[in-house]
């Protein structure tokens, strides 16, 4: 693997919550390597810490100890401001609960992160928001509101936002939690789509058939990954949404 | 461009919730309202009370007894009236700059004659008394020096008493019954309206102080000499010149405190807007309460809207927010809502000068610079008590923010 391309590069990474006898020890020393591109699956029980990772990973929490270099750039240790720049620019985030602007319309929450944008370019940032939405199919829907869209809908929308800035890396925790089966194939096509177009994508699920549509799956346990390897069985999601079709349909 | 933006996004919020908006404008409203409306009839009764000072005729000068130097207790129990007709006298006739003198003897009477009785005050004051005051008779005539020697019974009424005495019939010649005394009305005073503090200035009858004098007053005393110059620029050098023929009257030791005020115009009308200048002392002190209070109104507003968004705040957050972004969008909001609310303020103060000019005659201003500092003054309110609710919205940690339910 070559170095340079590592757009994720973390060693020793540890978290501990809380101080004195209610210590948390919620990451034990992860480490980490995410090449350009690459699009990887984070699997584990609930409380093995993928959360307390993908938070340290995406510049919203410092990790206690450790190393941690952003696509080259070494981010533990920065403060509160430089953080919110590096989230604004390096980082796409997509949550279990969508978190977009209620009694917002789908394209200005798209637009959102660019208005944080403090590299003084000049930038047509409706014009790049409905060129994102049209990018995740939603050209349609850009002045609904999210009460007004779908669950896989409104993913989508949080998708479109995560990408408008043309992060390093789309990080993605449960994205599918809250969808249908059907749905959630729908995103994960999008996300593989998003993937072989360039994009690096970390991904944290609890359900092996998601993770088997990422080709290498990282699995943690107490704070530690125990276990790295490639996929053997890659599913393609638009070949099996083509399966699931006539489903939705009867329904 | 940013400022805009954050513009925007407050003007958006505030209209999401436009009833909670508009209450939590209400006390800034009021308060903003208040000053305006207060400041408003303020000049409005100012320029009221210059107009009815220079009613009481040009280059007044005014002798009343007692001495200002003892302030307001110069005119309570121990002091004893000693303005005299032969003070009154000596003015005119030592005095080279007076164009006229007048004693003035206040007896407030009832009055019977014509339809029934009318309680008013009768001002015994000598023939240079219209003079003075630049009063004219719109009937009948006014009295002469001869009525004044003879201490003839006549007189001379003001609209008001003429209006409640004589409804529909002309006074002249007719008799009136001043404490039992008769007096004949040989004239009726042209009609002058009401001051600024809403006296009627022709609820009167004028008599020959002579007359009042050994008829109804009873006394020598009288209760102030008024005076005129030709010319306003004779005033001060007049004063002084008052000043020394009643020193030299009452017999006073260069040691001894003048026992007499000399006053003008300008000192009467200073000492009536200081009067007022206190109202607007209060009532700015009420107004300033309310605005407090509006300002109260707007942190507790912004501190649940900071606590009901706190997701929203951990959202834009993650996508790269910065404290200071954060904060200014809040602090924006604040000021947005102030200035609003100080907008419709000053909406409502000018509303309600109108109605108030409106009932009461009088003429209220509203400066384009009260405006603004009306709108400025909101604004202050809206950074001074949406600061808190800002920085603790800034503070707020991503993680737990987004975390929030
Ligand atoms: N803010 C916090 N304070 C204290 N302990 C915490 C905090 N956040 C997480 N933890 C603890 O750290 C451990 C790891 O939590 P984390 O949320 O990373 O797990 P997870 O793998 O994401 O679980 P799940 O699959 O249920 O989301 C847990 O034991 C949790 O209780
Ligand atoms: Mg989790």
């Amino acid at each position: 693997m070559d170095t340079r391309d590592l757009v994720i590069q973390a060693s020793g990474l540890k978290k501990i919550y809380g101080t004195g006898g209610s210590e948390v020890h919620a990451l034990r020393g992860v480490d980490l390597r995410v090449a350009r591109g690459e699009m990887v699956a984070i699997m584990g029980a609930s409380g093995s810490g993928k959360s307390t990772l993908m938070n340290i990973l995406g510049c919203l929490d410092q990790p206690t100890e450790g190393v941690y270099m952003l696509d080259g750039v070494r981010v533990d240790g920065l403060d509160r401001d430089e953080l919110a720049d590096i989230r604004n620019r390096e980082i796409g985030f997509v949550f279990q609960g969508f978190n977009l602007l209620a009694r917002t319309t789908a394209l200005d929450n798209v637009e959102l992160p660019l208005l944080y944008d403090r590299s003084g370019r000049k930038l047509d940032t409706k014009a790049m928001a409905r060129a994102t939405l049209e990018r995740v199919g939603l050209g349609d829907r850009m002045d609904h509101q999210p009460s007004e869209l779908s669950g896989g809908q409104q993913q989508r929308v949080a998708i479109a936002r995560a990408l408008i800035t043309n992060p390093a890396i789309i990080l993605a925790d449960e994205p599918t939690g809250n969808l249908d089966t059907h749905t959630s194939v729908e995103v994960l096509a999008l996300f593989q789509e998003l993937n072989r177009q360039g994009a690096t994508i970390l991904l944290v699920t609890h359900e092996p058939s998601i993770a088997a549509y990422a080709p290498r799956v990282v699995e943690m346990r107490d704070g530690l990954v125990v276990r790295d390897h490639a996929t053997q069985e890659l599913h393609d999601a638009t070949s099996d949404l083509q399966d699931l079709e006539p489903l939705e349909v009867a329904s | 461009m940013r400022t805009k933006r954050f513009v925007d996004i407050a003007v958006e919020s505030i209209l999401k919730n436009k009833m909670r908006s508009l209450l939590t404008m209400l006390g800034i409203i009021i308060g903003v309202g208040a000053v305006m409306m207060m400041v408003a009839v303020g000049q409005g009764a100012k320029s009221q009370i210059r107009a009815s000072i220079d009613n009481l005729g040009t280059n007044l000068i005014v002798v009343t007894p007692g001495s200002s130097s003892q302030g307001g207790v110069s005119r309570g129990a121990g002091s004893f009236n000693r303005l005299t007709v032969q003070d009154a006298e000596a003015i005119k006739r030592e005095s080279l700059l007076l164009s006229g003198v007048s004693p003035v003897i206040m007896a407030p009477t009832q009055a019977i004659g014509g339809q029934g009785n009318w309680r008013t005050v009768v001002l015994g004051v000598s023939t240079d008394y219209p003079m003075i005051r630049d009063w004219t008779v719109s009937s009948g005539r006014l009295f002469d020096s001869e009525d004044q020697s003879s201490m003839r019974k006549v007189a001379v009424i003001g609209a008001t008493v003429a209006k409640n005495l004589f409804p529909d019939q002309d006074p002249v010649g007719q008799d009136l019954r001043l404490r039992d005394v008769p007096f004949q009305i040989i004239g009726v005073l042209q009609a002058k309206g009401q001051t600024a503090n809403g006296n009627d200035q022709d609820d009167v009858v004028l008599a020959p102080f002579t007359t009042v004098q050994t008829r109804l007053a009873g006394h020598q005393f009288i209760g102030q000499i008024l005076a005129s110059t030709a010319l306003s620029s004779d005033i001060p050098a007049a004063e002084d010149e008052v000043r020394s023929i009643m020193r030299e009257q009452h017999k006073l030791a260069p040691y001894d405190g003048d026992d007499f005020t000399v006053r003008n115009q300008t000192d009467i009308m200073d000492a009536e807007a200081s009067t007022t200048d206190v109202m607007t002392l209060l009532l700015a002190a009420i107004a300033g309460i309310s605005l407090l209070v509006g300002g109260i109104g707007i942190m507790n507003i912004m501190l649940v809207s900071v606590t009901e968004r706190t997701r929203e705040i951990g959202i834009r957050m993650a996508i790269g927010a910065r404290g200071s972004d954060v904060l200014s969008q809040f602090l924006v909001e604040s000021i947005v809502l102030s200035v609003i609310g100080g907008a419709l303020g000053v909406g409502l103060g000018f509303a309600g000068a109108k109605t108030i000019a409106g009932l009461t005659g009088w003429s209220t201003a509203i400066a384009p610079a009260m405006v603004a500092l009306a709108i400025g003054f909101s604004a202050a309110v809206g950074i001074f008590f949406g600061f808190y609710p800002a920085r603790k919205a800034a503070q707020l940690n991503p993680i737990e923010a987004l975390r929030y339910e």
